[in-house]
């Protein structure tokens, strides 16, 4: 037994006392990492979804009826399909100030390889496409061949397989990283792929809206906007000169997602705050407490010649150690939540959800750990002057 | 070592009737005398344990000062004063004093490791449960002790660093007859032994062991 060791002796003696502390500072580091990884995700999931999109304008057929629709089936990527006459293509990107355009397909099918849910198919021109390309990149470096296909995330299938759409295979030839969004659950293919596929649809009988020729038709066009030119007035030029189509801003559809996305961040940050306001007055409550318990137990080291410094220094030690431990399980718990729950919780606030990486979530981790731990040493040390300034004589006097 | 009180007094502050504040000590001169058993007696609520508490260095007094030897014990910081209680003062305190977590033995040690210098206490330690006949409860926690028990390791905790003044408030308030013997008898060796010792006790018996008594009357002090 030595000095350094009384710390532990009363951690170890104390299981009520310790038990409380711990949970106490667990709570903190829980709600504290929780909520800001939860923030963290939200955020960058809505810019992967912003660089996912990367267009200015997107126009659609006017037949693609609400807004909500067109978010649904562009942003979330939920199953769905429209088609408009493919000349519109040449008579947007003579529009003044449209730097590029690429054309879209959108076709939802069930497979039989894969899901039980319809999957939305998106095709894509590789010649001009500057949306998707960028994105597939990063997990597949060639060019994709006629009934090669990319899958999102969520798609169960391995890279090598295939997947039976409309009765043609196609090859599985790399699957793209998380976005944390309902795109997580389509699959990429070029034009001539996703022309194949709705040809078959169409010979099947089982697409209703394309009933024309799939070389005439496209279901989207992508639009970047050159640089000096107003996103805005290029939007209502197409939408007053420009028949059958209806132009929107993508920033516009992801302000919606950008607004709901504040609002849950606000209730997620006031949480935090609630929850630490109620922690810290329960800590300073639990170290008043537990100075008049240990009140009697303090004189009796004063008796003995402890001085004032050496017990700050024991009651310090014992609370740093009480509240590191339980940091750094309140900090693994908050992790392994949020990374368990991710789609739970994307499911329920209907927001993409697309967690930190690893450098940023240990950055979180030591920031919540040193505030739990720096938040309670200051109420136990104010515990520890508390005590320090009442003579050791007048409390051993009581409760005699 | 000599233990001297000078015009040492203690006011506290209580509602009456014409002031707010009454001394719990007068002012009091008093000396600790080496080789020796010194004994305060007086009624409950005198100023005994507050007296003690000042000459222990545990108690500011309102006026005058505590010499132990040629030091003015209040004129040190408290890491001093607290240096030279662990090393010069034995003080067994009124009531019950276990430290919950510590073993009976680890109690015992502890006055010893606070200053550490990297000595083996046990046997000292052992040797003084044996003492006071508690040693089969080396092993034992505070709360599984009776109270007489836990005196009896206070008692010995006080002595475990030989100290050459030794302040006991009542050590054997909770003690049967036989036992109350052997506390006095031990403490009645550390004087022999060059101790000073004060005791502060109800006791009768005790008379048989002093070599001098006081008696504590509403805060005076009266040599008898
Ligand atoms: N902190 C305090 N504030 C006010 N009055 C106090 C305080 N401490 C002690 N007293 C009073 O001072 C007087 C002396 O108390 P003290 O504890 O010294 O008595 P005692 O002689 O040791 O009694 P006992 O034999 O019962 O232990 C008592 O009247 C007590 O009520
Ligand atoms: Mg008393």
């Amino acid at each position: 037994m030595t000095v350094h060791s009384l710390p532990f002796k009363n951690i170890r003696h104390k299981p009520s006392r310790t038990a409380a502390l711990a949970v106490i500072v667990f709570l903190m580091a829980f709600t504290l990492l929780g909520g800001t990884l939860s923030v963290l995700s939200l955020q960058r999931g809505l810019a992967a979804l912003e660089t996912r999109l990367g267009a200015d304008i997107i126009v659609v057929p006017d037949t693609a009826k609400s807004k909500m629709n067109l978010e649904n089936i562009v942003l979330q990527g939920i199953p769905g399909y429209f088609y408009m006459d493919k000349e519109c293509v040449d008579k947007i990107a003579q529009v003044e100030g449209v730097e590029q355009v690429s054309a879209q397909y959108y076709l939802a099918s069930v497979s039989s390889g894969c899901c039980s849910m319809p999957v939305q198919i998106i095709g894509f021109d590789p010649e001009t496409d500057f949306s998707v390309t960028p994105w597939i990149r990063q997990s597949y470096g060639e060019t994709l061949g006629t009934l090669d296909v990319v899958v999102g995330c969520n798609i169960n299938k391995l890279v090598g397989g295939t997947l039976k759409f409309y009765g043609l295979e196609c090859n599985v030839v790399a699957k793209l990283d998380r976005t944390g969004t309902e795109l997580d659950n389509a699959v990429y293919g070029n034009v001539d792929t996703v022309k194949k596929l709705i040809a078959a649809s169409v010979e099947k009988g089982l697409n209703e809206l394309a009933k024309k020729d799939p070389d005439k038709i496209v279901s989207s066009v992508l639009i970047k906007v050159k640089d000096g030119y107003n996103i805005d007035d290029v939007t209502d030029y197409i939408n007053v000169y420009v028949r059958h189509v209806q132009a929107v801003r993508t920033k516009s559809m992801l302000t919606g997602v950008a607004d709901s996305l504040g609002g849950v961040s606000n209730v997620i940050q006031i949480l935090i705050a609630a929850v630490w306001v109620f922690v810290l007055i329960l800590l300073f409550v639990v170290f008043s407490a537990m100075i008049n318990e240990r009140k009697r137990e303090f004189a009796v080291y004063r008796v003995m010649g402890t001085s004032k410094s050496m017990l700050a220094k024991m009651v310090l030690t014992e609370s740093t150690v009480l509240s590191f431990s339980g940091s750094v399980l309140g900090c693994a718990a908050a992790v392994l939540c949020v990374s368990s729950f991710s789609t739970v919780i994307e499911n329920q606030l209907q927001l993409p959800f697309l967690l930190p990486d690893f450098g940023t979530a240990a950055i979180c981790g030591l920031i919540t750990l040193a505030a739990s731990v720096v938040i309670s040493s200051v109420a136990a040390f104010y515990a520890a002057i508390k005590l320090s300034r009442v003579d050791a004589g007048l409390i051993l006097r009581e409760g005699n | 070592m000599i233990l001297k009180a000078e015009a040492v007094t203690k006011k506290y502050f209580r509602k009456f009737a014409d002031k707010n504040y009454f001394y719990a000590v007068n002012e009091t001169d008093f000396v600790l005398k080496e080789g020796a058993v010194t004994e305060i007696i007086g009624r409950s609520g005198s100023g005994k344990t507050t007296f003690l508490n000042i000459l222990a260095g545990l108690l500011s007094p309102s006026s005058g000062r505590v010499m132990l030897g040629d030091t003015d014990i209040y004129s040190l910081n408290d890491k001093k004063l607290s240096l030279l209680r662990n090393d010069n003062i034995g003080v067994i305190p009124q009531g019950q004093t276990g430290l919950d977590s510590l073993t009976v033995l680890e109690n015992v040690k502890l006055p010893y490791i606070l200053y550490g210098k990297g000595e083996d206490a046990d046997e000292r330690a052992a040797a003084l449960l044996e003492m006071v006949g508690i040693a089969h409860l080396a092993d034992s926690y505070p709360h599984e002790l009776s109270g007489g028990e836990v005196r009896r390791l206070a008692i010995a905790r006080a002595l475990m660093k030989n100290p050459p003044v030794i302040l006991a408030d009542e050590p054997t308030g909770d003690l049967d007859d036989e036992n109350t013997e052997i506390v006095f008898g031990i403490l009645r060796k550390a004087a022999d032994d060059g101790a000073s010792v004060l005791l502060v006790t109800h006791e009768s018996d005790a008379q048989r062991y002093a070599d001098e008594i006081y008696r504590m009357n509403s805060g005076k002090l009266e040599k008898i």
